[in-house]
């Protein structure tokens, strides 16, 4: 059943290229949800168990080499399954006005929804790795084609980037395959691989993997990759694939060489540390609301990181219950910074947005801005909040010193998130000296007129983006206020991992 | 009414939600009929509290995020019931005071709901969420509605709590791994023979006290709060001051003390004279103030200071007779009861002189009686009650507080007691140059007090009195409480 | 194989019918080239006409391949028949056939008949080469093969680049004979036979003198200017770029396949004992160091040289260089698995070149020219063959679900196997650096396709049968390049069942 959500997506994907261009969105929209909503028929099922890598699909595929479609679901899966299908639905409909080559957009948007379903479904090796890469090149001409500021760089930085750590993690992959003899993730991960093996195949098979979570000091690509994006990009990036990374790095790396993992897990968690803390540090000065939204989103993902690394069951579970706050809540503000904001005022400079007194002309982007920054801060009620406080009860029960480190790491998050909120939205007090000075382009007469007169120059907030808007909030809100609803699905399979035991 | 609480706190909430969708004409009209119904709900509360029985009444639990042993578990013992009163007495009086946007009406509903949430809650996660959900509210107040210098100030305050809050959040997700609970009831029982072993307990009871430092807060973590107070618009101060500092104390009463009784009487000494510093030094600082606002908000950490000391007083030293732990923690109760309605007051007299001048620069008046004698005569009882004028809420507070204390730390009372008198010296100037003396021009065409702000001051002048003149009413709500925890912190 | 001991005499007692009926294949084709060459000659100057008696016979001749006896040896292995042998001739001649439509809607091509019947007598070669294992007879195909193609590089008489291209393939490739030529000798003076079981045989009986050793080097080198390895590539950028698009392709394709084949019989039958070990910790002297060092050199070179590249058949000769070194992985690892890695691979990478060079024939006849900017824009001027490069470059670029996925991954598992203890692991790491590497050039070709502007116009259109036909066989090996990655099982088996 759950199968479907790759089947539906790809099959939207090619449907889109075949009908006239008209239909391209509807067409998107429709595969997305339908994707969604067998997901979600999926989370409600009590008969489905979610304790376990569960086949789903099996069938021989390449017998010469061992390698089978194979397709399986836990409560991991599941979760981020879940985050694709919500993530994806809401790019489709912040990306509703995308008219220019539309069929070719939406095709490419579809490939990497499809692909990360895959992945998270893939229960061969093989087939992971394949679906993996596979989201590598649709990223490329997402941005490159559709993107803004320095587009093609920041393509071509971010596709380098993931290939990079797709030339590492191929690397593990055959390692894994050779010493094991299989491509089954189940039967590897019973598999007792040699120590020497383990020793330098789990570092280059998780930092192959962490580079697209992006782990510091790897992490350079996801600033300039989503300020490159075009919005749509830029969530299904922070919301979807940057997971790909994190939860590869989990069900491969550490579950097949729960060895290599504890002898790295302190050098990976260090690295996560750091993560968390420069990331929020450096988003704090800069000047491009996307980069502050895309250090932020290296800050998350080190949360994750190191919710892995501590290799407990609070740390893993949070780590899991992350990727889908941070899926959801970096989704969010994307939206608003690259569709609600930056497509009406073509600016993304804070001290150009200062003077636009946004708040009043646009009071629902405002909104959205206000409980995806509370969100992203930690804010309880929000599901931020849930994860981090399960990761770091895990990360108190193995690396207390850490805590007072990441600690100044939320802090230093809260300023940041602070900082982009008051400059975009609730700046009305600054002059337009700072602004003619800061944004050349737009002369300071047409600013004032414009701020004076807010609700008149810029379009309002159209019905999809509310709608796309509402469904993450919703998403983020309820989780929040309940995380037991995902908890009790992800702790299971998580505690049904070989290097827990 | 078996979910009285959960009503109490889902009210605002359903306000503010009513407000931002409705898009109402009067948006504090409709405030105000909610808070009428969130005070009903806490006299009925009230009503069915039994004030002899010392433990939690009223009980609502919930399991909720089981696997880190988050519960939602709602009740109130005395405490809790004087907090929750106040809270619903403070917000329509906040609202009275000045007319407020519709957004701004929505925030302060749901910071109500924060509110209510903070002090009836009893388990650590569902704790923190109301604390840190009235931060976001508070900040956007400040920030979007607030006058000059708003932005340094919300910011300001925004960070100094948030770092506090993050430091408390760690320690207790420390003391969760140690101990495996979040419930305050259990982990105060485990408290006796402490929560965490080796140095960590310093890093986990300094991190608590942090948190709980900035939100009161204590020198030398209280820059925040005079930019703040002094940036909010009226409404705002008012419930900062009457309602979100009692989060701050209500924590040290609810988490610090009994947690940690142990590092306590070790600390101490340092607490207490970081409290003293507060109660000496905050006079000073009120009296070179030139703005009123700015003056009554320093004032503030000076009462709230009175309060720390009656607590730390008789659980940092030796344990005292029962006797004095009795009235010093009666007297810090009471005090958190007064401070908020005196100081809600003083803001609000010093809004209406805003109103009328355009400015609140202690040198803009002058000879006040004269155009204002009502409206100098209301706000001369709230200042005398403030200085803790015998007859008047004030005093009774404070007396027990210093009676209690006294027999401990009689050095740091000693002390403290010099606070007292600047306070009053500060009061005494202002009245002065306020109301006496040669009218001031612009002054002159002033009206006095208006009908709807004698509707408003009337009740409130009258509360004071009565709790000054038969405080036994409030006392009896929370007699039970004050034994039990005396008891507990022996 | 069949493996006798002892020299074998030579078995001359064959019916020439029982021959000619063994080697029907290379006769068909011969005959076909010749018939072609009449066409040509008689003045019909039309390109169709020949190219479908081409087609014809390519296709005859692979039936006929089909239907040859399983097992067969004729005069000491002079013509080998095997599953492999026959398989790889099926191949070659597809290659052919698909080359064939490229030469036939090659506007500029002035008289087809005989270029059809030089890329025929081509063809014959690499059947010869396929269908032996015998070192004399290897070379004659070897020959067969390089005259064909020198003057089918030189073939365009109106550019001065085609010259240079076919003069410099000639010196290159004549030397490169000559090396093979000289290093032949020398293995059949030493081991008094020209049979590659047998001197497999004698090799293993004894210590490996020093002056065989010399004959397997010069060898190894002759194969590696074939192969265009470094650093024996140095003719291949200017023969890619300056030689007609057909015959680029068919060198770049049909040439390096018949190669590898015949590579990996000579070092994996012939030169087995002297095999070596190129494992980090435990070199040892023999073909498999020297060719692992060949391949190491050959990704790393051609993968940087090839970033600079402005030109995009320059630019796929240098990743033509690099692949060849991914290819050297397999036959260093040895065995089975690594043969059958490196036939694969070789095989699905000379499909993909093909296409890659039928799309640069069309962009050049419609903008008269092959550098980027030829190409900027191709997505909106011609969507279908926009969609067609990006499969061939992103397999190329080893992506997945396309067949260079499968078959580098085939590649690098079965080094990664060999040599105990993972001792290829360096040649492994180096490669996929390489890959690393390549992904930003074949990137640099999609962005000027799909993102930058149409900046030249476009000046010719061919006629709508030529348009076709390109497009057939362009859209025929994509789609093959597609199936292979998402099923590559098809092929994997057959080759993994044919390696002996």
């Amino acid at each position: 059943m759950i199968a479907w959500t790759i089947y539906l997506t790809f099959a939207g994907a090619v449907i889109v290229l075949l009908l006239p261009r008209a239909f391209a969105r509807w067409i998107a929209l429709l595969a997305a949800t339908a994707g969604f909503v067998v997901t979600l028929v999926t989370f409600f099922r009590p008969d489905v168990d979610l304790g376990h890598f569960t086949t789903v699909v099996r069938v021989p595929w390449i017998p010469a080499l061992g390698m089978n479609y194979h397709l399986a679901l836990d409560g991991i899966s599941l979760t981020l399954i879940l985050v694709t299908g919500l993530a994806a639905i809401s790019a489709i409909l912040f990306s509703w006005d995308v008219s220019e080559r539309a069929k070719e957009f939406f095709f490419w948007l579809l490939l990497v929804v499809g692909g990360s379903y895959g992945v998270f479904l893939s229960a061969d090796l093989f087939l992971l790795f394949l679906f993996y890469e596979l989201v590598i090149v649709p990223k490329y001409f997402l941005i490159a084609i559709f993107g803004s500021t320095n587009k093609e760089y920041g393509a071509m930085k971010l596709t380098l980037y993931s290939f990079f750590g797709g030339a590492l993690v191929f690397l593990g992959v055959i390692a894994a395959y050779v010493a094991g003899g299989s491509f089954d993730i189940n039967q590897l991960s019973q598999f007792q691989f040699p120590s020497q093996l383990q020793w330098w195949a789990f570092p280059v098979l998780f930092l192959g993997f962490a580079v697209l979570a992006g782990i510091w000091p790897l992490h350079t690509w996801a600033p300039t990759g989503h300020v490159a994006a075009p919005t749509a990009g830029s969530m299904l990036l922070a919301g979807i694939v940057m997971k790909l990374g994190a939860y590869a790095a989990l069900r491969v790396a550490m579950n097949l060489f729960p060895e290599g993992f504890r002898m790295w897990r302190t050098t990976f968690a260090v690295l996560a540390v750091i993560g968390i803390v420069y990331a929020a540090a450096v988003a704090l000065r800069q000047r491009d609301l996307k980069f502050v939204i895309g250090y932020s989103s290296v800050s998350h993902m080190g949360f994750v990181l190191l919710g892995l690394t501590t290799a407990n069951v609070f740390g893993v579970s949070g780590a899991v219950l992350q990727m889908f706050s941070h899926g959801v809540i970096g989704a969010l503000l994307f939206a608003v910074a690259g569709t609600m904001i930056y497509r009406r005022t073509h600016t993304r400079d804070l001290d150009a947005l200062a003077a636009m007194n946004l708040r009043r002309a646009l009071p629902f982007a405002a909104f959205t801005f206000v409980v995806a920054s509370a969100a992203s801060m930690g804010i309880p009620g929000f599901s931020g909040f849930a994860a981090e406080i399960t990761i770091l009860i895990g990360v108190w029960k193995a690396y207390p010193a850490a805590v007072w480190v990441v600690g100044a790491g939320m802090v230093l998050v809260a300023a940041f998130t602070l900082r982009a909120l008051k400059r975009s939205f609730f700046d009305d007090g600054l002059g337009s000296a700072a602004l003619s000075a800061a944004a050349p382009g737009l002369s300071a007469g047409k600013i004032s007129e414009s701020s004076r007169d807010g609700r008149a120059a810029l379009a309002p907030i159209t019905v999809p983006e509310k709608v796309g808007a509402a469904l993450l909030m919703f998403a983020t809100v309820a989780v929040g206020f309940y995380p037991k609803i995902l908890l009790d699905r992800i702790q299971p399979a998580v505690e049904a991992m070989r290097f827990l035991r | 009414m078996a979910y009285l609480i959960t009503l109490l706190i889902l009210i605002p909430v359903v306000g503010a939600i009513a407000l931002y969708v409705g898009r109402p004409g009067s948006p504090r009209g409709v405030a105000l009929v909610f808070n009428g119904l969130s005070l009903f709900y806490s006299l009925m509360a009230w009503q069915k509290f039994d004030a002899t029985a010392p433990g939690l009444q009223l009980l609502e639990r919930h399991t909720w995020i089981p696997s880190i042993g988050a519960e939602y578990i709602v009740g109130i013992d005395g405490l809790s019931l004087l907090l929750v009163l106040l809270t619903s007495l403070i917000f329509p009086f906040a609202f009275s005071a000045q007319k407020l946007e519709r957004g701004a009406c929505a925030l302060l509903l749901v910071m109500q709901a924060a509110l209510y949430g903070t002090f009836t809650a009893q388990n650590f996660v569902l704790w923190f969420l109301f604390y840190e959900m009235s931060l976001v509210p508070a900040f956007l107040l400040i920030k979007i509605y607030g006058g000059e210098n708003r932005d340094y100030a919300a910011v300001k305050f925004f960070l100094y709590t948030f770092l506090g809050s993050v430091a408390m959040l760690l320690a207790f997700l420390g003391i969760y791994f140690a101990k495996g609970t979040f419930d305050f009831v259990k982990l105060a029982e485990l408290g006796k023979s402490g929560l965490v072993g080796g140095n960590a307990r310093w890093f986990v009871f300094g991190a608590i006290f942090l948190g709980l430092a900035v939100k009161v807060p204590v020198f030398p973590f209280h820059t925040w709060l005079p930019d703040a107070y002094q940036t909010a618009p009226t409404g705002v101060s008012m419930v900062l001051t009457g309602a979100l500092s009692k989060m701050g104390v209500y924590g040290f009463i609810r988490l610090l003390v009994p947690l940690f009784p142990n590092e306590i009487k070790i600390a101490g000494p340092w607490i207490l004279t970081l409290v003293v510093c507060s109660i000496v030094w905050a006079p000073f600082a009120a009296w070179a103030q030139r703005d009123l606002k700015r003056m009554v908000a320093y004032l503030s950490i000076n009462h709230l200071g009175y309060c720390l000391l009656g607590l730390f007083a008789i659980t940092a030293g030796p344990t005292p007779a029962s006797i004095d732990r009795h009235a010093a923690l009666s007297g810090v109760f009471l005090q958190i009861f007064n401070h908020g309605i005196t100081a809600a007051a003083l803001f609000y007299f010093v809004g209406l002189l805003e109103q009328r001048r355009g400015s609140r620069g202690i040198n803009d008046f002058g000879g006040l009686m004269q155009c204002t004698p009502l409206l100098c005569g209301w706000m001369s009882v709230a200042m005398f009650s403030s200085l803790g004028l015998p007859g008047l809420n004030g005093f009774i507070g404070e007396f027990l507080i210093f009676k209690g204390s006294f027999a401990v730390a009689a050095g740091f009372t000693a002390i403290a007691v010099v606070g007292l008198l600047f306070t009053a010296i500060t009061f005494m100037r202002a009245m002065q140059s306020l109301f006496s003396g040669p009218i001031s021009e612009s002054c002159a065409g002033f009206p006095d007090l208006l009908l709807g702000e004698k509707f408003v001051v009337v009740p409130v002048t009258l509360l004071m009195f009565a709790i000054g003149l038969n405080p036994q009413f409030i006392f009896n709500t929370f007699n039970a409480t004050v034994a039990h925890m005396a008891r507990l912190f022996s | 194989m069949s493996v006798r001991p002892g020299p074998q005499p030579l078995n001359l007692f064959v019916s020439y019918l029982d021959l000619l009926k063994l080697a029907s294949p290379e006769a068909i084709i011969v005959l076909i080239a010749l018939a072609v060459l009449t066409i040509g000659l008689t003045g019909d100057r039309s390109r169709t006409f020949p190219g479908i008696v081409a087609v014809v016979g390519i296709v005859i001749a692979i039936w006929t391949t089909m239907r040859l006896p399983q097992h067969a040896n004729l005069f000491g292995g002079m013509l080998v028949i095997s599953p492999l042998n026959s398989l790889f001739k099926i191949v070659c001649l597809a290659l052919a056939l698909a080359t064939v439509p490229l030469a036939v809607s090659e506007k500029s091509m002035r008289n087809p008949g005989e270029y059809l019947a030089m890329l025929l007598l081509g063809t014959v070669g690499l059947l010869l080469l396929v269908g032996s294992e015998e070192l004399l007879m290897i070379f004659i195909g070897l020959e067969v093969l390089g005259l064909s193609l020198y003057v089918m590089a030189a073939f365009d008489k109106t550019d001065a680049r085609s010259a240079e291209a076919g003069l410099k393939y000639f010196l290159f490739g004549s030397t490169a004979s000559a090396f093979t030529l000289f290093g032949i000798s020398l293995v059949y003076g030493i081991s008094g036979t020209t049979a590659l079981n047998v001197i497999g045989l004698k090799l293993a009986m004894g210590s490996i003198p020093p002056l065989f050793a010399v004959g397997i080097v010069m060898t190894l080198i002759g194969f590696a200017f074939k192969i265009a390895a470094a650093p024996f590539h140095l003719w291949a950028p200017d023969v890619y770029q300056g030689a007609p698009i057909p015959s680029a392709a068919f060198i770049a394709s049909g040439s390096k396949v018949a190669a590898f084949v015949v590579l990996g019989k000579i070092v994996l039958v012939g030169f087995a004992p002297a095999h070596g070990n190129a494992a980090w910790h435990s070199m040892l002297p023999g073909w498999s160091p020297i060719l692992a060092a060949l391949a190491a050199l050959s990704i790393l070179l051609g993968n940087f040289v090839a970033l600079a590249q402005t030109n995009v058949r320059r630019l796929l000769a240098y990743s033509a260089v690099a692949h060849a070194g991914y290819t050297l992985l397999g036959l260093v690892a040895g065995g089975r698995e690594g043969f059958s890695a490196t036939l694969f691979y070789t095989t699905i990478y000379a499909l993909t070149l093909i296409g890659a060079f039928a799309v640069v024939g069309i962009v050049k006849r419609e903008t008269g020219g092959d550098d980027f900017q030829n190409f900027a824009g191709l997505a909106s001027r011609s969507p279908f063959s926009a969609a067609c490069m990006s499969v061939f470059m992103l397999s190329l670029a080893g992506l997945p679900p396309l067949a260079g996925f499968f078959g580098k991954f085939y590649l690098f598992s079965a080094a990664f196997r060999a040599g105990g203890n993972h001792g290829l692991l360096w040649l492994v790491v180096v490669a996929l650096f390489g890959s690393f590497v390549s992904l930003y050039y074949y990137l640099n070709v999609l962005k000027a396709i799909f993102v930058d502007k149409n900046a030249s116009e476009t000046r010719h259109s061919s006629p709508g049968t030529h348009r076709f036909v390109a497009n057939a066989t362009i859209a025929v090996l994509a789609a093959s390049v597609v199936l292979l990655g998402v099923l590559p099982d098809a092929l994997a088996e057959a080759i993994a069942k044919s390696v002996p």
